[in-house]
């Protein structure tokens, strides 16, 4: 037991000396480390967003308006195969994921269903398998066809909307120009957007929170706006609520003329002659020709840019725009004209997104909370010290050396995995101090027990570790499992505690088996005891 | 010469307390239980939705009563405002506000419009809405029992199965105490707090182990000696170790408490409380279950020497 050959003593020493040399650039400033040369170790612990402060918000994207999108589509796309085909139908609706119709005489029936086939095209799914899956079951019951969503394609399509909605979260939150924010997928239907250093999150909420659906339509021109409110608008047209409350709604045409898809830029700014923020923007060769025809055409009336069912400004058309490019005059702020201009070159979310968890910790709490954190872990390590002297004496000192490269260890491990540290990891780490010490009053006082049997100095140590360690190593590995627990089933925060403790019973394991021993055994050696002084 | 806290060879007959000790300890699970069900948890929002917002007044002391009244004019229901850390901060519950997911963010758009933001610093923000809630109570609540079926199948494996169940024993009476505990000084009961449960649930183990390996190890030296006997001993021979331990930990715990600020105060509260019922119940509860659960016939008299180790 106290016997260690060179080899093994070397390898101890080293394994601390290398953990020490990882956590030493966490004494330096930020600045000062990143601009040490890169062959020195030069990483510091990442903090959690408890930490250094920022924003943590959890996004979901909203099924069932995807759903309810979809069906709609679907309808239309009846609608219009069934128009084509010429054949009789009554009753098309759609309700949640079931789109329904009868026909007016059973005989189509055949006809109607091979029109329709088409629709349950196979969409593709995945990059690199080919496989597809259908979205839509068809089914013929009597005069009835129901064509319904089915969950693999609405799986399907929730997934490519988390994957889109991702990039466009990207671009949109890059222009905040924030550092290094992260945006992940979570589980099937969710995103995590951490931005770091964001304190103030009302504009990444007001940029995130934007569907950012823009169409440009046409006014109605078979019916009057009062009419519609006073029994239903017409055919293919609908009322549009205005975005500022100030104007009134407007009758327009269900169909989007064009849509923000064929937009290439778009930038703030402010009217030449008003001098109003506007936005201006600039559409792609294809929505060029279309809205040129589409102004040469109708002078005089007017047309509704719509963003997200609301009429942000409904202008009437005096000259034909040909040169593809425009702008909104709404009723903009600067900073609404700005967040526009960035939302539309973004492009728009294809489905809702809902914020469901958020967790902003301003950098003064962060940095108070690291500050608060550190004068805990010293005090408490402190007076942990002081405690191990005043119970043990010299092999109080023993102990401590132990527990200064345990704490240190765990901190170079943190730094060497890049793990990232949170306050109740710091809790941890802090709770490691108080439990790391266990294990040498293990040893300490099984060692005391042995010599009270009689047995010599040398015995008795030897004893008292062996017979110390089986214990330690079963405490240890009961621990492990909560600890694991908390890793595997925490989020954010408390995963970080589970990270700190699982690193803590290891470096725990560590001092106590090898370091202490080493320790002892250099003193055994160098002093030839004949009595233990605990 | 060290300081010497515990007298060496100590002899307490910590068993024939048990008889004692064991109801007691029942009649205290029943008490919490009975507080949990009929006062209940005071919830935070991670279990069960609403916002949190922790704001720092520019002002050398924040007027809580102004506060309170600016937001209980607002309509969100149940507006909760109180000094939290130093006197210019205030945190501010607000329940969970109807409308399902989207309608929690409403919440923090009418606090920050009516405060402001060039009197007030918004240092903290939660909002949980319900469906998160509801997922982070089941995976608190999934992590807690799948500790305690680990940590029940690992000592069944090293020791026997008297052990298993006694230490799980133990481990469901730290559990209950805590939520005991949480029940009766109303301490926020949050994500940080299974945190801490599952802590103590390591922390008692660990205290319950040390008892049960020098259980087992005079189980094997001393074959004819009555159950009772054995476990005191047991239990006295660790005993300095048992204190000591507890003492470093509470220590450590205790600088935390003090000084570790207040977002964790109550997540410290609840392990120092921990470190007490879980060193308690690796004595009283762990032990004497080897007892109940006939670990070694009662009747095993005569008692030789050790046998030969």
């Amino acid at each position: 037991m106290l016997y260690f050959a060179r080899w093994k003593i070397a390898l101890i020493a080293l394994t601390v000396l290398a953990a020490v040399i990882v956590a030493v650039p966490n004494l330096l400033p930020a600045s000062t480390a990143a601009s040490l040369p890169s062959w020195l170790p030069h990483k510091q612990l990442v903090l959690g967003l408890d930490l250094r402060g920022g924003a943590h918000l959890l996004l979901q994207v909203e099924r069932d308006s995807l759903i309810e999108e979809r069906a709609e589509t679907l309808v239309s796309d009846v609608r219009q195969t069934l128009r084509a085909e010429r054949i009789g139908y009554r009753n098309l609706r759609a309700k949640g994921q079931t789109v329904s119709l009868t026909l007016r005489d059973t005989a189509d029936a055949e006809k109607a269903m091979t029109a329709l086939r088409p629709l349950a095209n196979p969409i593709p799914s995945g990059l690199f398998n080919q496989s597809t899956v259908s979205e839509v079951d068809l089914a013929l019951d009597g005069d009835r066809i129901t064509a319904t969503l089915n969950l693999e394609g609405l799986e399907e399509r929730v997934r490519s909307a988390v994957e889109q909605s991702k990039s466009v979260l990207e671009r949109r939150i890059n222009e905040l120009g924030t550092t290094e924010p992260t945006i992940q997928r979570e589980g099937t239907d969710r995103i995590l957007v951490q931005v770091p250093g964001l304190e103030d999150t009302r504009r990444l909420k007001d940029i995130i929170g934007q569907t950012a659906k823009m169409t440009f339509h046409m006014e109605c021109s078979d019916g009057s706006l009062g009419e519609a409110l006073q029994s239903r608008p017409p055919a293919g047209c609908e009322i549009a609520e205005p975005a500022d409350e100030a104007d009134g709604p407007i009758l327009i045409e269900s169909r989007a003329r064009i849509s923000g898809d064929d937009l290439v830029d778009a930038q703030p700014g402010f009217d030449q002659r008003s001098n109003q923020p506007i936005v201006s923007f600039r559409f792609n060769t294809r929505g060029a020709a279309v809205f040129g025809n589409l102004t040469q055409d109708n002078v005089g009336r007017r047309f509704a840019v719509v963003l997200d069912d609301k009429v942000i400004t409904a202008p009437v058309i005096r000259s034909p725009i040909l040169g593809g490019s425009g702008q909104i005059e709404g009723s903009f702020t600067v900073e609404s004209a700005q967040n526009l201009a960035v939302l539309l070159r973004a492009g728009a979310l294809p489905a809702d997104l809902t914020i469901i968890e958020e967790r902003t910790v301003g950098p003064s709490l962060g940095q108070d909370s690291i500050d608060a954190g550190r004068i805990a872990a010293l005090i408490g390590m402190a007076a942990v010290i002081v405690f191990m002297l005043l119970v043990y004496g010299l092999f109080g000192i023993f102990a401590n050396l132990a527990l200064a490269a345990n704490i240190a260890m765990v901190f170079g491990i943190l730094t060497a995995l890049q793990a990232t540290l949170t306050l109740p990891g710091i809790a941890g780490i802090v709770l490691t101090i108080g439990m790391a010490v266990d294990a040498n009053v293990l040893i300490f006082e099984r060692i005391r027990e042995e010599s009270k049997l009689g047995r010599t100095a040398i015995n008795a140590i030897e004893a008292g570790f062996s017979r110390a360690l089986g214990t330690i190593m079963d405490a240890q590995i009961t621990t492990l499992i909560a600890a694991i627990a908390l890793f595997a089933l925490g989020s954010g925060p408390i995963r970080g505690f589970g990270v700190t403790l699982v690193i803590g019973i290891m470096t725990t394991i560590f001092t106590a088996f090898l370091l202490t021993r080493l320790i002892v055994a250099t003193w055994v050696r160098s002093s030839r005891p004949k009595s233990i002084p605990i | 010469m060290p300081l010497r806290l515990i007298p060496d060879e100590t002899k307490i007959p910590f068993m024939r307390y048990a008889p004692l000790a064991v109801p007691t300890s029942l009649l205290a699970m029943v008490a919490s239980l009975t507080l949990f069900f009929v006062v209940g948890l005071n919830l935070g929002i991670d279990f069960k939705g609403g916002t949190l917002i922790e704001v720092q007044s520019s002002a050398a002391e924040a007027d809580i009563g102004g506060i309170r009244s600016q937001l209980g004019a607002l309509g969100l229901g149940d507006v909760e405002v109180q000094g939290f850390g130093a006197p210019n901060e205030v945190l501010i519950r607000i329940e969970a506000q109807p409308g399902g997911e989207a309608g929690q963010q409403g919440a923090v758009k009418a606090v920050q419009d009516t405060l402001g933001f060039s009197d007030y610093q918004y240092r903290r923000v939660e909002v949980v809405g319900p469906k998160v809630s509801g997922e982070l109570a089941r995976t608190g609540t999934i992590a807690v029992l799948v500790t305690l079926i680990g940590v029940l199948l690992y000592i069944w494996f090293r020791f026997e199965w008297q052990f298993a169940v006694g230490a799980v024993a133990a481990l469901i009476h730290d559990v209950v105490l805590t939520i005991g505990f949480f029940s009766i000084v109303q301490l926020e009961f949050n994500l940080s707090s299974i945190a801490a449960i599952l802590t103590i649930v390591g922390y008692s183990l660990n205290d319950t182990v040390v008892v049960y390996d020098r259980v087992r190890e005079t189980l094997r030296k001393f074959k004819q000696t009555a159950i009772t006997d054995l476990l005191d001993l047991a239990v006295n021979q660790t005993l300095s170790r048992t204190i000591l331990t507890s003492l470093t930990t509470l220590i450590a715990l205790s600088a935390l408490f003090f000084f570790g600020g207040a977002v964790i105060r109550s997540f410290t509260a609840a392990m120092i409380w921990g470190v007490f019922v879980g060193t308690y119940s690796s004595i009283f509860i762990a032990a004497p279950m080897l007892i109940y659960f006939k670990l070694r016939p009662a009747a095993a008299g005569g008692s030789v020497g050790p046998a030969k180790a």
